[in-house]
């Protein structure tokens, strides 16, 4: 066994472990952060993504004892006093998720990918999260999803709730879910969004 | 008494882009997956599996397993043998259908390459994998038989007590069943003057491949045994434990918490399950098993996989006469829990959107050394639709038309619906002009018409082909009485409850269970409708059978065509039982009552009551009327008298390397229509997600074995899903006829993307190659196959490397001939 010190989510924690044992298992069994999930044994799948120090790494191709010292950040840990991440919300707001297996995975890979390219194409946004699959909803609102975050974040998160837009852009619904504290971020109709005529009703985004 | 303040909103729940409830949990990680679940004292199992694709098994070792550190069992076949059951098939096809037995463990023989022949329970998932690699297994190999074409010839048998590979022929002729003529005549009549497309197709083999693998918990500690599985069917899965093991089924309680994903890959009740139940039953112990990607890629059930001999009589202008199908199906290694129905489902859509004279279904099913089969998201209607889709191509360009004007010339037009059609459907709506029509015009199909021509012109090595896909599937699944006629082994009814709470809240249960289809949202706004309550007061539960006592579970897009119109009835009955309590309270007649937005009001007056008032005055019951029950719970279970009949247009774009090979989609346009829509944004998704997994097999994906029947795609390296980078932004509208067999008016979304997508995609290939003498390339159409195809066609040869479809073929002659290698140009 060998014991490590790793910071998850601005916690710190010390456990002895095989040395054998992955990060990610490390987070899920030792830590109950079982919002990082595994998709595959061969780090295609990109579920398992996680921030060490602040970069995104796929938490099965990691050792625990590599985190040794290190400060990790999961999905759980994104969500910033009570308030949803721009990229958790952009995901909402654009119905990139259905089953929501790929989605710890990918939202963490998003963020690193506007981390270093604040304002991406959707080309760019698209080899930037060629290493997380998803299997449920072909991508087209994951690409929109980051669009939205990257314009939020560019202008600010800090900006008050009440100066944003609805989501959808003009005469679209409120966000549906009660207790989400962070408005929408700000998504100019029509903005990134050449894609759909539309007419499969008000506020889709995409 | 309060009047109006608790109105519901004005604008209509059903139809708005709500947002969906579903996300919180799933986008900051307060998930249930099923391996994210822990029971205090609970072991884990890990399988040693089969390396063989056929073998008898001479000796098992365990004893060097059973020793390792914290192994608590190592059980094989023989030990359990007398307790697992076989796993079941609810559908025979046909009385004589040949079905192999299938224990959970092999007990004797193993039949594919990963099939479990022993088990390792240990305290620790880690401990239990390292003990299995210590179980020593030996095999006597036997002949494996693993090409479909060759199994159907009975020369090598998976089973060899059996006698033969062949399960069981389902035929359907038009002539026979009085729903049209005798295609024989139609093809005599079409060789003679008029036009006989006749074409062999391979629809590869593929592997749902749901982003979550395959879990299952299962606690025998309490009353009942609970078991928390990653499955789409609790309540059928709870039913057959129970028939199966001889459980007594008010013993049983199943749970599907979230699941990741399932596209017809979890509609199996599966070895692993059934396992884990006898051994936690044997042991008195919670136990738990997570599958790897590998094993879930090898064993966990694949999908399609058929040969299509297809041969379509026309006259010259264009006008089919006649359709003859015959299909061979790979069931793999056993006949699984719907197994040969899901080719079956196929014999009713391969007419899909024309009025043919004149039809001939025939499939056979054929067992092979390979992993099992099942529905796989669309479920014998994508094979259908590719079939014919790429047969109306294909006699489009046999008579140099525009491959939208034969469809049209053939197609169901909008004011002859209902009608029934040459396979005995009713299709009750839908207006195929439009759909067509809207999509020519987000595609402009007439520009890049004439790109096409302009790059044919001046010989672009970049050639541009333009797909088309008309299709309709039949969704809905199913009316009891339609399944019954088809031996299937349940019903397709659907059940709901509303349960008014004294607060006000109502809590909706389904029986439908949902994995990422969104219907916690979805229903909700049916019932914030129906009910005239706020969406936020709605609260869906599902998928656990100790809640949601009663139903049949999610796939076939059935979930709101069957258990939306349930809760629709459900909802109705709460307002039919508020009544006479609103009538009462109020001190008017029931006659004079009218219910909107919520609210009864006495007409002509501004007396009123909310439902949500009604709900609190039944719960206390102080004052009702005489014989007048307190509560006003409903439930309902709702039978379709017929399937829903979506159908759409799908226009796409492909640029074909004529140098290398390699394809690049450039617009993807689809129109579908599939009802009335009740959330916008989740419809849209569906189709997103559907259109990805269609595209894929026309590009991509494939599940293929070495000469051994090793899996060579066992894992996501070899098994390749797109990715973001392989994909583009789609245009996606819709057209709206209600159905008209449910209130409603929905028809089902699930499959449509899939469905239409793949034979659009091939066409579009195709069609960029045509000129060059090219009219098929075989799935996946990989930038090698679609090169060697160009590198053939200008060689004048045939392409030795791969045995495939037959271009040409005579009458009668037997669907397993190999085809000639001299036999016409590709």
């Amino acid at each position: 066994m060998t014991r490590i010190t790793v910071t998850v989510d601005g916690v710190e924690y010390s456990d002895d472990i095989e040395p054998r044992t992955l990060l990610v298992y490390y987070l899920r069994q030792n830590l109950g952060k079982t919002g990082t999930v595994v998709g595959c044994d061969t780090s295609n799948c990109g579920a398992c993504t996680v921030h060490l120090d602040g970069r995104s790494v796929k938490s099965c191709n990691v050792l625990a004892v590599q985190a040794d010292g290190h400060e990790v950040t999961t999905i759980e840990g994104l969500a910033a006093d009570g308030q949803l991440h721009p990229m958790q919300q952009a995901f909402h707001e654009s119905h990139a998720l259905q089953c929501g297996y790929c989605t710890p995975g990918m939202i963490m890979q998003a963020c690193d990918l506007l981390k270093d390219n604040p304002d991406p194409s959707e080309q760019e946004i698209r080899e930037g999260l060629e290493g997380n699959l998803c299997r449920c909803t072909g991508y087209h609102n994951i690409v929109r999803a980051v669009q939205h975050a990257a314009a939020a974040m560019r202008q600010g998160t800090e900006a008050p709730a009440d100066s944003a837009v609805p989501a959808a852009g003009p005469g679209a619904p409120e966000p549906a879910t009660a207790g989400v504290g962070a408005a929408g971020p700000e998504m100019p109709p029509g903005e990134g969004a050449p894609v759909s005529a539309g007419s499969t009703g008000e506020g889709v985004t995409a | 008494m309060t009047v109006t303040e608790n109105q519901a909103p004005a604008q209509p729940e059903v139809g708005r882009a709500r947002r969906r409830k579903e996300d919180q949990r799933l986008i900051t990680g307060r998930t249930r997956w099923t391996d994210n679940l822990q029971v205090p004292g609970m072991l884990h199992l890990a399988m040693v599996r089969s390396p063989f694709a056929h073998a008898r098994i001479t000796a098992i070792d365990v004893e060097a397993a059973r020793k390792a550190r914290n192994v608590v069992a190592v059980i094989t076949g023989q030990d359990v043998k007398d307790e697992q059951g076989s796993l079941p098939n609810a559908w025979p096809i046909t009385p004589e259908q040949v079905t192999p037995a299938h224990p959970p463990v092999a007990v004797d023989e193993v039949h594919f390459a990963g099939e479990i022949v022993a088990v390792v329970v240990a305290r620790s998932a880690a401990e239990a994998r390292d003990a299995a690699e210590l179980v020593d297994v030996d095999y006597e190999e036997l002949p494996a038989v693993l090409d479909l074409k060759e199994a159907a010839q009975d020369t090598v048998l998976a089973h060899p007590d059996l006698g033969t590979n062949k399960s069981a022929l389902w035929v359907f002729d038009s002539k026979e069943a009085g729903t049209g003529g005798d295609v024989e005549d139609a093809i005599r009549q079409a060789r003679d003057g008029g036009v006989l497309i006749e074409r062999e197709f391979r629809q590869q083999r593929l592997i749902p491949a749901f982003m979550e693998p395959r879990s299952v918990l299962v606690d025998p500690t309490g009353e009942q045994i609970t078991m928390w599985t990653a499955t789409q069917i609790p309540h059928i899965l709870r039913f057959l434990l129970a028939a199966v093991l001889g459980v007594p089924e008010s013993k049983v309680r199943v749970i599907a918490p979230d699941v990741g994903g399932g596209f017809g890959g979890k509609l199996q009740t599966t070895p692993e399950e059934f396992i884990a139940m006898v051994l936690a039953r044997r042991l008195g112990k919670p136990i738990k098993y997570t599958e790897t990607r590998s094993e879930s890629l090898l064993s966990a059930h694949h999908g399609r996989d058929q040969w299509q001999k297809l041969t379509l009589a026309a006259t010259k202008d264009g006008t089919v006469t006649g359709f003859k199908v015959e299909l061979l199906a790979n069931l793999g290694a056993y006949v699984a829990l719907v197994g040969g129905g899901v080719p079956v489902l196929g014999a009713f859509m391969f007419n899909a959107i024309y009025k043919f004279p004149a039809y001939h279904f025939a499939c056979q099913t054929v067992l092979t050394n390979t992993t099992w089969t099942d529905a796989y998201r669309g479920a014998g209607r994508p094979e259908a639709t590719f079939g014919i889709e790429r047969m109306m191509d294909e006699l489009a360009a046999e008579l140099d038309m525009d491959p939208l004007e034969v469809r049209e010339k053939n197609w169901i037009k909008h004011e002859e619906f209902p009608f029934t059609t040459v396979a005995g459907m009713e299709y009750d709506s839908g207006n195929y002009e439009a759909a067509t029509a809207r999509a020519k015009e987000l595609f402009d199909y007439d520009a890049l018409r004439r790109e096409q021509a302009e790059r044919r012109e001046r010989q672009d090595p970049v050639q541009l082909g333009i797909g088309v896909s008309t299709f309709t599937e039949m969704c809905g699944l199913a009316p009891s009485r339609v399944l019954g006629s088809l031996d299937y082994g349940a019903g397709g009814w659907e059940h709901a409850s509303v349960r008014m709470l004294p607060t006000g809240k109502v809590e909706v249960v389904t029986g439908t269970s949902p994995h990422g289809q969104g219907h916690e949202t979805a229903w909700s706004q049916i019932v914030a409708d129906r009910l005239g309550v706020p969406f936020e007061d709605v609260e869906v539960l599902h998928g656990d059978t100790a809640i949601s006592h009663k139903g049949l579970d999610t796939y076939g897009s059935r979930s709101l065509v069957v258990g939306g119109e349930a809760v629709v009835r459900a909802a109705d009955k709460v307002i039919e039982k508020a009544k006479p309590v609103a009538a009462h309270l109020l001190e008017a007649s029931v006659d004079d009552l009218e219910f909107s937005a919520g609210r009864f009001g006495v007409k002509g007056t501004d007396k009123g009551l909310t439902i949500q008032e009604i709900a609190l005055a039944s719960f206390a019951a102080h004052n009702l009327p005489d014989g007048i029950e307190p509560g006003l719970d409903s439930d309902a279970t709702f039978d379709p008298v017929n399937f829903s009949f979506p159908h759409g247009t799908h226009l796409c774009a492909m640029e074909v390397d004529t140098e290398t090979g390699e394809t690049r989609m450039r617009t993807y346009v689809c129109v579908d229509d599939v009802g009335v829509i009740v959330n916008p944004l989740i419809v849209e998704g569906q189709v997103h997600g559907g259109l990805v997994q269609g595209i894929a097999q026309a590009l991509w994906e494939g599940a293929t074995y070495d000469d051994q029947g090793t899996l060579v795609t066992g894992s996501f390296v070899d098994y390749t899903l797109p990715t973001a980078a392989d994909t583009i932004s789609f245009v996606t509208e819709n057209t709206t006829s209600p159905a008209t067999t449910n209130s409603l008016g929905t028809k089902g979304v699930g499959e449509a993307g899939t469905i239409a997508s793949t034979p659009c995609v091939v066409n579009a290939i195709v069609d960029a190659l045509r000129p060059l003498g090219i009219h098929d390339v075989e799935m996946p159409c990989t930038p090698e196959r679609v090169w060697r195809a160009i590198q053939n066609a200008s060689a004048g040869s045939v392409d030795e490397t791969q045995r495939d479809t037959a271009p040409h073929f005579d009458p009668d002659q037997p669907n397993q001939d190999t085809p000639d290698p001299e036999g016409g140009a590709r």
